[in-house]
């Protein structure tokens, strides 16, 4: 409030186009231009899975073929199945995904935009080094889109070894696609680390004046504990990737047997990381839930001080939980009744959050705006992949549903959809504020419909297709598990068709949408400083700092 | 900056140096792939080159705000707060490397899975001759930076702040160089750069400290150079105190490779 009435709507931005936005220093433009690139990143992982899809709607390879691939079946024609272009896709996928889009996204586009707003601060603690993060993810990710497209195993395009990157498939792949996959996710996490870096010393430095630790919004929260979770997990990643660079080019066998060296040492170091890491890409998305929740249910959000430390708790357990995801390499009893149980404690905070959110509603007058349609969708389909996570935790049961299409409908109901649901419900909401303009409100609904039904679609015949046996990262199955393929695919063909009218109404909204000239354009329970700034935000913000009452509307925690 | 603002936070001009950084990084990485492949090196160099100049130009130019005095004291905590958290995904990176010698030292293949491999008659290493001596090396160069830090904080005695300094860096290369013979040796004596797990770990658990040492060492030169010119007072001085401590972090993980990898792990050879 005071910052906007010094600036008004009126100020006017001296700098030029180059200068703005390839050397900026301003959290605002460095969040807008995270968005901007995970989105690109984002639809060319997208585009990968309908291909994908494409190929597995009928039993037998009729696309991906050695003599080239191909977008129609042609039935008179000759194909010889070319799983290698299978396995790059999948594995592009992933490494896509998990590095180059939902943390870019969540954690580099809303974190930076959104989490120095919130606490009041003028920007982020080391607005350059913000920057380096920035050009860092762009420079991994077009390291990841060379390794896609240099000379790979097989003597082909790409590395077909699955996101996790497990030896010794990985470290015997030809080629330098390999060592080009794994530089990407060094650079990309060296650009996460320095994130975190920023993101803490902000959080912990720069709060306004009276916002102490538990008076700061739930969204900042995430970001903090989801930057703890970076800057201690990420390293050890780059550990154990520079072990398989050692191995696969300079003769070190730290994962080679007849050298002493052993496999699953890399399978436990990665997890390490791999399990916080999907807490990194889920916390910030529960953040920006609590918010939209609480605002368009005219509430303020049900338990705050039970939601921050269910955030926290998450985060630590997510420590310490990490050989759940390889229960069948041979570990003892005591070992995997350890892992389970302390697996099985995370669903208690996760359960405190869920169920905070559903009070949060209660008795609430609940408008059905897109954002609030799409914290729905977050909500069923994060629940229904938390209770499946639950089912998976359990040692004794994941030996049936291990590497089956259980699991990938599990992963996918917690990310693609949980995560990918609340970036959608971040966009919608802080859509006018970023943009100056409103998003059309028919285009999102259809938008929400038709990526809810065809989310759905696709994942959840995946359940039935896990539990009849059919094995993940496989580029053909038997006649047995067409039936659920078949409709897993429209499903896929659906959410892509929704992920282009996204574009579309992101494109109509920038051009034709209503003019924002509110500062808080839905109600007072959106009531974080966030929305006590014009829309769009001037250049600079709070260059005077806060005062406690534009910020402080409820009790001491 | 145009307009009044009433915080001592400090608000940056844009830069090319970012988007530069970067541009270096993956040039670098980009000609490393290449250069394990045998293709060129020269990519690299050129990468390393232009990373190398834009970590310099970036330096300067924090050193010089710090003497146009934007590093208001709120700044210069939040500076001392992103090098300890710097400092902590190090101190994760050495994790995963003792993670790796832990297990093998611990579990090696051989006895839990009964494999064909047999472990290589490896040339012993007395942890008590060279290591231990490059361990006190170490210690006493902590020992000089801790002193010029004291002399600088208590006293603002700038002869022993620079004689403290160059101490430290002078005991810090000699570490370097006792680390390099003993490398030598070993390689002369039949151990291998890789090719076995104990191999495996030990150079790479003490290579990355001793590119760590030189990193120390070279972060610890600039703050003798700026001390010489002049820069530091006893309130202000991130740029010595965020040096020390990655001295101490240095030391604290050299301490960890001298008892688990030298002392504990070649104790059996």
């Amino acid at each position: 409030m005071a910052d906007a009435a010094i600036h008004g709507h009126g100020h006017e931005d001296e700098r030029g186009f180059f200068t703005r936005w390839f050397m900026s220093t301003n959290h605002k433009d460095i969040g807008i231009l995270y968005l901007i690139v995970s989105a690109i990143v984002g639809f060319i992982s997208v585009a990968f899975t309908v291909y994908m899809r494409l190929e597995l709607m009928d039993p037998g390879v009729q696309y991906m073929c050695m003599e080239g691939a191909r977008f129609f079946a042609d039935a008179s024609a000759e194909c010889t199945p070319n799983g290698h272009l299978w396995n790059v896709l999948i594995t592009a996928h992933g490494i896509l995904m998990m590095f180059f889009v939902v943390i870019p996204a969540l954690f580099g586009g809303f974190g930076n935009y959104f989490m120095p707003l919130q606490i009041g601060a003028p920007d982020m603690a080391f607005p350059r080094m913000n920057n380096l993060s920035f050009w860092l993810y762009v420079a991994g990710t077009s390291l990841a889109v060379a390794s896609v497209l240099a000379p790979g195993g097989n003597d082909q395009a790409g590395s077909g070894v699955g996101w996790v990157l497990y030896p010794p498939l990985s470290t015997s792949e030809g080629g330098f696609s390999m060592d080009l996959a794994i530089f990407a996710v060094h650079v990309s996490g060296a650009s996460s680390i320095l994130g975190a870096i920023n993101m803490i010393t902000t959080f912990l430095n720069m709060r306004a004046p009276g916002m102490t630790l538990f008076k700061v919004p739930l969204f900042s929260w995430s970001i903090f504990v989801t930057s703890w979770l970076i800057l201690l997990s990420l390293p050890v990643l780059a550990g154990a990737i520079t072990m398989l660079l050692m191995d696969r080019n300079f003769g070190f066998t730290f994962f080679d047997p007849a050298g002493g060296g052993d496999p699953i040492l890399y399978q436990h170091i990665l997890w390490f990381f791999g399990h916080p890491e999907v807490y990194i890409v889920i916390l910030p998305g529960f953040g920006i839930i609590s918010h939209v929740i609480a605002t368009f249910s005219r509430k303020p959000v049900f338990g705050y001080l039970p939601m921050v430390w269910a955030i926290i708790a998450i985060g630590v357990l997510g420590f310490v939980v990490w050989a759940h995801h390889m229960y069948t390499v041979g570990m003892s009893l005591n070992q995997q009744a350890y892992f389970m149980l302390a697996t099985m404690v995370i669903a208690v905070p996760t359960g405190v959050k869920v169920f905070s959110w559903i009070a949060t509603m209660w008795q609430g007058s609940i408008e059905f705006k897109a954002p609030m349609m799409f914290a729905f969708g977050f909500l069923f389909l994060f629940t229904v992949g938390g209770v499946t996570g639950v089912v998976l935790s359990q040692a004794a049961v994941d030996r049936a549903y291990h590497d089956t299409y259980y699991v990938v409908a599990h992963f996918h109901y917690v990310m693609s959809l949980g995560a990918v649901f609340a970036i959608f419900s971040g966009i919608y909401f802080y859509f006018g504020k970023m943009t100056g303009r409103q998003y059309n409100e028919l285009g999102a609904q259809i938008h929400f419909w038709m990526f809810f039904i065809g989310a759905n679609l696709t994942f959840f015949p995946q359940h039935f297709l896990g539990r009849q046996g059919m094995p993940r990262r496989y580029i053909d199955y038997p006649e047995g598990f067409a039936y659920w393929n078949k409709i897993s695919s429209y499903g896929a063909f659906i959410s892509f068709a929704s992920f282009i009218l996204f574009f579309g109404v992101v494109i109509y909204s920038l051009l034709r949408g209503a003019r924002v000239t509110q500062n808080n354009y839905w109600n007072e329970y959106a009531d974080t400083l966030e929305w006590t700034l014009p829309s769009p935000p001037p250049e600079h913000t709070f260059e005077i700092l806060p005062k406690q009452e534009d910020w402080d509307k409820s009790h001491s925690h | 900056m145009a307009h009044a603002k009433n915080h001592d936070f400090h608000i940056l001009p844009p830069s090319w140096k970012p988007l530069a950084a970067a541009l270096g990084g993956f040039i670098m990485l980009f000609g490393a792939v290449l250069w394990m492949h045998d293709i060129t090196a020269w990519l690299f160099w050129a990468g390393l080159v232009l990373t190398l100049y834009v970590s310099f130009a970036w330096w300067a130019e924090m050193v010089d705000e710090a003497r146009q005095g934007d590093h208001a004291p709120v700044v210069r905590i939040g500076l001392r707060y992103g090098f300890i958290l710097f400092v902590m995904s190090e101190v994760m990176f050495f994790f995963a490397w003792f993670w790796s010698f832990f297990k093998h030292a611990m579990y090696p293949m051989e006895e839990y899975v009964g494999t064909e491999y047999v472990a290589p008659a490896i040339y012993p290493v007395d942890a008590l001759h060279l290591p231990l001596i490059n361990t006190l090396v170490l210690l006493l160069s902590g020992c000089a930076v801790t002193w010029a830090h004291h002399a600088l904080v208590h006293n603002n005695d700038r002869k022993a702040l620079i004689q403290g300094l160059s101490i430290g860096i002078v005991l810090g290369i000699f570490f370097t160089f006792l680390q390099g013979y003993e490398y030598a040796h070993l390689l002369h004596e039949g151990w291998q750069f890789g090719a076995d797990e104990f191999y495996s770990n030990f150079f790479m658990a003490t290579g990355f400290h001793g590119f760590h040492v030189i990193l120390g060492t070279i972060f610890l030169i600039v703050c003798l150079v700026r001390a010489m010119k002049g820069d530091f007072t006893p309130e202000q001085h991130v740029g010595f105190e965020t040096a020390a401590w990655y001295w101490h972090f240095v030391d604290v993980v050299w301490l960890f490779l001298f008892f688990a990898v030298y002392l504990w792990g070649t104790a059996g050879l």
